[in-house]
């Protein structure tokens, strides 16, 4: 069973920078880790690896430093690490980052599931991998908190919903995104950081995946970024304990306010 | 300060410090109030393959030494010593087989140890057998193709839940210390069974218990070396050990003092912070330095070891002592920082001190490390005439 799992090298601080001229993410001089979604999403790979054999590819697209979240990546036992990293990818939204993995997972080919975190971290959308099922037409299932069983071509899950779960059965190959109750993702071997160490990483830019230049990045995304801001913090109510004449008057000056 | 570590011994660092971050300190505290063994964080170092550390590599091992064992024991023991000793009890029941085993014994007991699918321990203390370790009175009574062995041994770290032991018993009793020889017992060996789990003061997370053999047939292959080695394997094993045990004693004060800095700088007294008081500052800065002290004596040992200097009894004696007497006094100076609140089980200090106390005393008492120290002294100074 051949697995290719998606991450995001994310900051690994919830207090993210936001550049205000572009619009996009600071991510210099701060310290860089896979979105923690994505570590689940890669221990279920590695799960289902150990279980059915294959080979387990970690793709991610980023700047050259994203290197560092591939290789740590193999560490925890992954085969194929491969980056997409290109100046013209630069500022892509989620629909390009989906339709350029894509892009990337049809060069590779050979895979029976595609699995991803339910989210990033910084940008929480959570768009990235639905997107990515859209582009190749493959069957998602998304929030997926136990992989129940696969055989014959097709899978069984659970997946959580507002309420409780969902049992869903799909065909392969079929895009997951996972929650964090699926597993608890194991710590890298030693042996693991050797070969990360030494692997080599598979560097593809735009070209090697015959993408238009016009269609990618800044230029090639149709989210446009207005204007970020940090909402303004929300005070708390007032609170009447003795309905007297006063509190009455005092609210209904509030009403008219 | 920088030690100078190998790359693959940095590797080893960053892990086991992973470990006693994300495992281990979330459960340090329960598993001292519950002596449950914690199989959970034995698995995680199984996965991360540090049992492999020490184990050489044609048998499933990295290769690594001393001071590798030496990095993981400390950084575990700034976690939780309990806990630690779990994984450095293995070692010391592995190193009889790396250090005396033949062809056979290594292959087929090494590999399981090495990946953390079975641990080991070692079998020497008995009721009337402490630092006197010639009078051990198990026995191991050559009969056909097999040993008998009758007898108790007591105190065993990892008993019970260890799969391997090492055992120490006499072949002849006539002979003294000489008459001891070392065998390779499994757990579920016919007449092979365990008696009472101590209660302890401190490390609670590790077992240690009682070993009954009553008429236990082990097959004579499990004889390592040759009869009547038992002490010089013994001797030869604690020499590579009490690094460890060291180790374990600077990672205590090491994870003592973390806490005693980070709580002087929080509490408040006569409006301002403890640690801008001098008395405190100066307690402070006499831990460091000890500890320090303690940690580059332990590494030069362990790295001495592994560059196949083979005459360490008195250096990894003096390891072992002064790191384990450091560990004692800065804990407990460690507790006198957090005042009433060091004594209280509420706050995660009074186990350092609890904990250190052992490495005072197992592996071979304090008193016994001086009179290694003393003896070799005296031996070195003959010779040198």
């Amino acid at each position: 069973m051949n697995i290719i799992v998606c991450i995001k090298q994310v900051p690994e601080t919830a207090d993210v920078k936001i550049n205000p001229e572009t619009n996009t993410l600071i991510r210099e001089s701060v310290k860089s880790i896979i979105n923690p979604f994505d570590m689940y999403a890669i221990e279920e790979a590695l799960r289902l690896k150990e279980k059915f054999g294959g080979k387990v590819t970690v793709l991610t697209m980023g700047p050259p430093q994203a290197e560092t979240a591939l290789r740590e990546a193999v560490s925890l036992g992954v085969d194929t690490p491969i980056l997409i990293c290109d100046r013209a990818i630069a500022g892509s939204d989620t629909w390009v980052t989906s339709f350029v993995l894509a892009a990337a997972i049809k060069k590779i080919n050979d895979f029976d599931l595609i699995i991803c975190g339910k989210q990033a971290s910084d940008g929480d959308t959570a768009q990235v991998g639905p997107g990515i099922s859209a582009h190749l037409d493959i069957p998602q299932v998304t929030y997926v908190k136990k992989i129940e069983e696969i055989k014959d071509n097709s899978a069984r899950v659970e997946c959580m919903t507002e309420e409780g779960f969902e049992v869903i059965e799909t065909p392969l190959p079929a895009l997951f995104t996972v929650v964090k109750e699926i597993n608890e993702p194991r710590l890298p071997s030693l042996r693991g950081m050797m070969t990360a160490k030494k692997v080599q990483i598979i560097c593809w830019k735009n070209q090697d995946l015959a993408l238009e230049v016009e269609k990618v990045g800044l230029k090639g995304s149709p989210t446009q970024v207005v204007r970020i801001f940090t909402p303004p913090q929300r005070t708390g109510g007032k609170i009447f304990h003795e309905l007297s004449d006063e509190a009455f008057l005092e609210i209904a000056e509030i009403i008219k306010q | 300060m920088d030690y100078l570590l190998s790359e693959e011994q940095q590797m080893v660092k960053e892990l086991a410090t992973k470990i006693a971050q994300e495992k281990i300190k979330p459960v340090a505290a329960e598993l001292d109030k519950t002596e449950e063994f914690p199989w959970q964080v034995i698995k995680a170092l199984a996965q991360s393959d540090l049992f492999m550390i020490f184990v050489p590599q044609e048998f499933g091992g990295t290769g690594g030494g001393v001071l590798d064992l030496c990095i993981v024991t400390e950084e575990l023991s700034r976690a939780c010593a309990g806990i630690a000793v779990c994984y450095a009890a293995s070692a010391l029941g592995t190193f009889p087989i790396i250090l005396f085993g033949n062809e056979e014994q290594k292959k087929k007991y090494l590999p399981a140890l090495a990946n953390g699918e079975k641990l080991a321990a070692f079998g020497l203390t008995e009721p009337a057998a402490g630092s006197d370790a010639s009078a051990v009175q198990t026995t191991a009574k050559k009969s056909g193709d097999y040993y008998i062995l009758n007898g108790t041994k007591h105190f065993i770290t990892n008993g019970g839940d260890a799969a391997i032991y090492t055992i120490i018993a006499m072949t002849d009793k006539t002979k003294g210390a000489r008459g001891a020889s070392a065998f390779i017992v499994e757990k579920d060996t016919l007449g092979f069974t365990f008696g009472k789990k101590e209660e302890k003061m401190g490390i609670r997370a590790s077992s240690t218990r009682e070993l009954i053999f009553n008429d236990c047939k082990i097959p004579k292959e499990n004889l390592l070396s040759k009869e009547g080695m038992g002490f010089i394997i013994t001797m030869k094993t604690f020499d590579m050990s009490r690094p460890g045990v060291a180790a374990q004693a600077v990672g205590i004060a090491q994870g003592a003092l973390d806490l005693a800095v980070e709580y002087a700088k929080g509490r408040v007294q006569f409006g301002q912070p403890i640690s801008s008081f001098q008395g405190i500052q100066f307690m402070l800065a006499d831990m460091a330095t000890e500890v320090e002290a303690a940690r580059a004596l332990v590494y030069s040992v362990a790295r001495s070891i592994d560059s196949g200097v083979t005459s360490v009894a008195k250096e990894s004696a003096m390891a072992k002592l002064f790191a384990s007497d450091v560990a004692m006094k800065v804990t407990t100076d460690a507790v006198q920082i957090f005042g009433g609140y060091g004594y209280m089980r509420d706050y995660p200090i009074e186990k350092f001190m609890r904990d250190a106390k052992i490495t005072q005393i197992y592996e071979g008492t304090n008193q016994i490390q001086r009179n290694i120290i003393a003896l070799n002294l005296i031996k070195e100074s003959r010779k040198n005439k």
